[in-house]
């Protein structure tokens, strides 16, 4: 038998039907559904006259353009004071009661982002295929699942017929061996990985990472990895089934139980990739070399250590990429050579798919305790990645160390990642974010985004501008 | 959807690279829940010089005299011409919605983002694949040229210039077949709900847990 990645075994597991032209039918195991991406799906499936195939297959919850402070969530639907956000919510409520899909509504305990309820509830599990209306859709490859972003005639055409239409990607290894050193986290990895292959340097790829590193990781720091495998072009990242992933999801609500455990887990065991197997493309890294990343530019790539300088255009040879660089040094209101360490910031946000999980806020939690927020920095906002986490961080007490730090504890929700709520940063104000994306105008108009790890944006919250977290002096 | 065969059509530049989503349609627009109306939004944040607000009329905003789509000589283009990693960023179809709204048919670009890529099929609208030096050719041509036009013939599967060059780009034949007829893919996936009903079958059998989880 000839030896398969762990996306060819994913891929083989759900194929229905292998078409001549190379696209195929995939069989669909969990749909997970949010307001913003699903309204136009349904009117599709109601003017044609379908109904779901699986409704059981399929999970809701809003959470992009949610409220996150207390006072709006108060009074659950009614309460969202944006109209046009409030119509979004209740869209996806009534969908739902329609057809019989199981919804966390917004003040459900479950309510939470789509990418961290799927893996904590266990409704998304090794071996499936996931999609939802989301790119970000990856972090649960995790799991050792093919997790796909779609767009919405997809999420009809899954709804409709179980099934999406899809063509093999080729498979691509990013290999990090070695040790992180204190204080260099997941974020930074996959930071580090964008930064060498560039945001289309897994396109057409489903992302497998492999190596000392990610064995040696969480599962919410493999969850961390996968979930910006979009930002390197891959629309899939995943990451082997080992003893980690099973006891990861061991218990968890919608996890197998009894003898149904062992049975799956025994199939989990075979979603690693064998020995020999081939990719096409290889990428390595050394863990050791990794430091603490922060982005100084409009796209995922433009990312530096906290040790060095903002890059300087005169020294980059292609004319597209000096280009590139000129107008993000412009919207960023940054100077080439300056140091990273000279970037003030006017918010913080700790929060997103990317980073909300309790680990993260564990780890913020912990460089912040016993300091206070610089004054200059306005607004510092930890939002929960679902209710689950919120109940856990508060049972730990972390939330009053936030509090008593000046920054704010929030309702779980998408809140400044992409900023459809009221969350967002004003024109020319500089951002230390926890999320994923930096483009020009995602967290606010005109917004100047910077991407890091949630410790990295805890330490900045704290001294006003990126410090390293490495010399950052802790009070344990 | 509608279908596409052979289009002779209007180009327009964006020249840049990496061309995100928030770029093509900033997310505020994202509340509708409708799948029409995003065109006079595209580009909101190049081609107006104020923020822009969902339900808000465009026709009184202040314009980006800058932006190539304001200039007279790219009005009722088609076809968009661009560089690498076109797409890139987020599975939000609005930006395909928005593109196909404001009139254009047709993206010509040397890469694209693999989920925008594909959601362009669904809606009708052609994203083509053509090579760095032949992008770099027709940006030339179309800068010097005023009311520079493009033939798309998809059934031939080459794009020509006016002086009659022609290049050849792929397109797997399914997608092809679905946009020259305009044919809805959930309708032809229904063709084979026997194949998926047959799996369903096998697998309740193999891996139950997979099935009748959500509660
Ligand atoms: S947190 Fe951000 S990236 Fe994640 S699902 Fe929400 S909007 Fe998308």
């Amino acid at each position: 038998m000839t030896a398969k990645t762990l996306y060819d075994k994913l891929w083989d597991a759900h194929l229905v039907q292998q078409r001549d032209d190379g696209s195929a039918l995939i069989y669909i195991d969990r749909h997970i559904i949010h307001e913003v991406t699903s309204p136009q799906a349904f009117d599709g499936l109601r003017l044609a006259g379908r109904k779901p195939w699986r409704v059981d297959s399929i999970l809701a919850t809003p959470d992009h353009n949610v409220p996150t402070t207390q006072k709006e969530r108060a009074h659950g639907v009614q309460g969202i004071e944006d109209p046009v956000s409030l119509i979004q919510v209740q869209t996806l409520d009534d969908n739902c009661d329609e057809f019989g899909i199981v919804e966390f509504k917004i003040n459900d305990t479950r309510q939470g982002i789509v990418h961290v309820i799927g893996p904590e509830t266990g409704a998304c599990l090794p071996g499936m295929t996931v999609v939802c209306g989301d790119s970000h859709t990856a972090t649960n490859g995790a799991l050792g699942a093919l997790a796909h972003g779609i767009g919405t005639s997809e999420v009809e055409h899954v709804m409709a017929t179980q099934c999406l239409i899809a063509k093999k990607m080729n498979n691509m290894l990013v290999k990090v061996d070695g040790k992180l050193g204190a204080g260099v986290t997941p974020k930074d990895v996959v930071l580090a990985i964008i930064a060498k292959i560039g945001t289309s340097g897994g396109n057409g790829c489903a992302m497998e990472f492999a190596g000392q590193v990610f064995r040696d990781m969480s599962m919410e720091g493999r969850m961390t990895v996968c979930n910006m495998a979009i930002e390197a072009g891959a629309r899939a990242g995943m990451i082997a089934v080992d003893q980690t992933t099973i006891e990861y999801v061991k218990g968890r609500i919608y996890a197998p139980k009894g003898n149904m455990w062992e049975k799956a887990v025994a199939d989990w065991r075979e979603y690693v990739s064998d020995e020999g197997a081939h990719f096409d493309v290889v990428v390595e890294l050394s863990g050791a070399d990794i430091k603490p990343q922060v982005s100084w530019g409009t796209s995922p790539e433009m990312v530096v250590s906290i040790e060095d300088k903002v890059p300087n255009p005169a020294q980059e040879s292609d004319p597209v990429k000096r280009e590139g660089m000129l107008r993000a040094l412009h919207y960023m209101g940054l100077k080439a050579d300056q140091p990273i360490t000279s970037i003030y910031l006017d918010r913080v946000f700790i929060g997103s798919c990317t980073n909300s999980r309790i680990e993260d806020i564990r780890a913020a939690a912990a460089v912040v305790k016993g300091h206070t927020k610089a004054t200059s920095v306005k607004e510092a906002i930890v939002v929960p990645g679902s209710g689950a986490v919120k109940a856990q961080a508060e049972a730990e007490g972390l939330h009053h160390i936030f509090i008593a730090a000046g920054l704010e504890w929030r309702e779980p929700g998408c809140s400044m990642c992409l900023a459809m709520n009221a969350d967002k940063l004003g024109a020319g104000e500089h951002c230390a974010s926890t999320s994923n994306r930096n483009f020009e105008g995602r967290q606010g108009y005109g917004g100047r985004t910077h991407l890091v790890s949630p410790a990295m944006a805890a330490a900045a919250a704290i001294a006003g501008h990126f410090v390293d977290v490495r010399t950052f002096t802790l009070n344990s | 959807m509608k279908n596409f065969t052979v289009l002779t059509g209007l180009v327009a530049p964006m020249d840049r690279a990496n061309v995100d989503t928030d770029m093509i349609i900033p997310k505020q627009f994202l509340k509708s829940i409708k799948r029409t109306g995003f065109g006079k939004n595209l580009f909101d944040e190049l081609r107006y010089l104020d923020e822009g607000k969902p339900d808000q009329e465009c026709t009184g905003r202040p314009i980006n005299k800058e932006f190539p789509l304001n200039f007279p000589r790219y009005q009722g283009a088609t076809v968009l011409l661009s560089r690498e990693n076109f797409g890139c960023g987020s599975s939000r179809e609005h930006a395909p919605w928005a593109l196909d709204d404001y009139g254009f048919r047709c993206v010509i670009a040397p890469s694209f983002a693999d989920i925008f890529f594909n959601n362009c099929f669904k809606n009708g609208l052609l994203p083509i694949v053509l090579g760095d030096k032949i992008v770099e050719q027709l940006f030339q041509e179309m800068y010097v040229t005023e009311g520079y036009q493009l033939i798309v013939d998809l059934p031939a599967q080459v794009v020509k210039t006016p002086s009659g060059e022609s290049f050849a780009f792929d397109i797997d034949n399914f997608r092809k077949h679905c946009l020259l007829n305009g044919f809805d893919d959930i309708g032809l996936t229904l063709e084979h709900a026997e194949a998926i009903r047959s799996y369903e079958t096998k697998k309740r059998v193999e891996a139950p847990w997979l099935f009748d989880v959500v509660k």
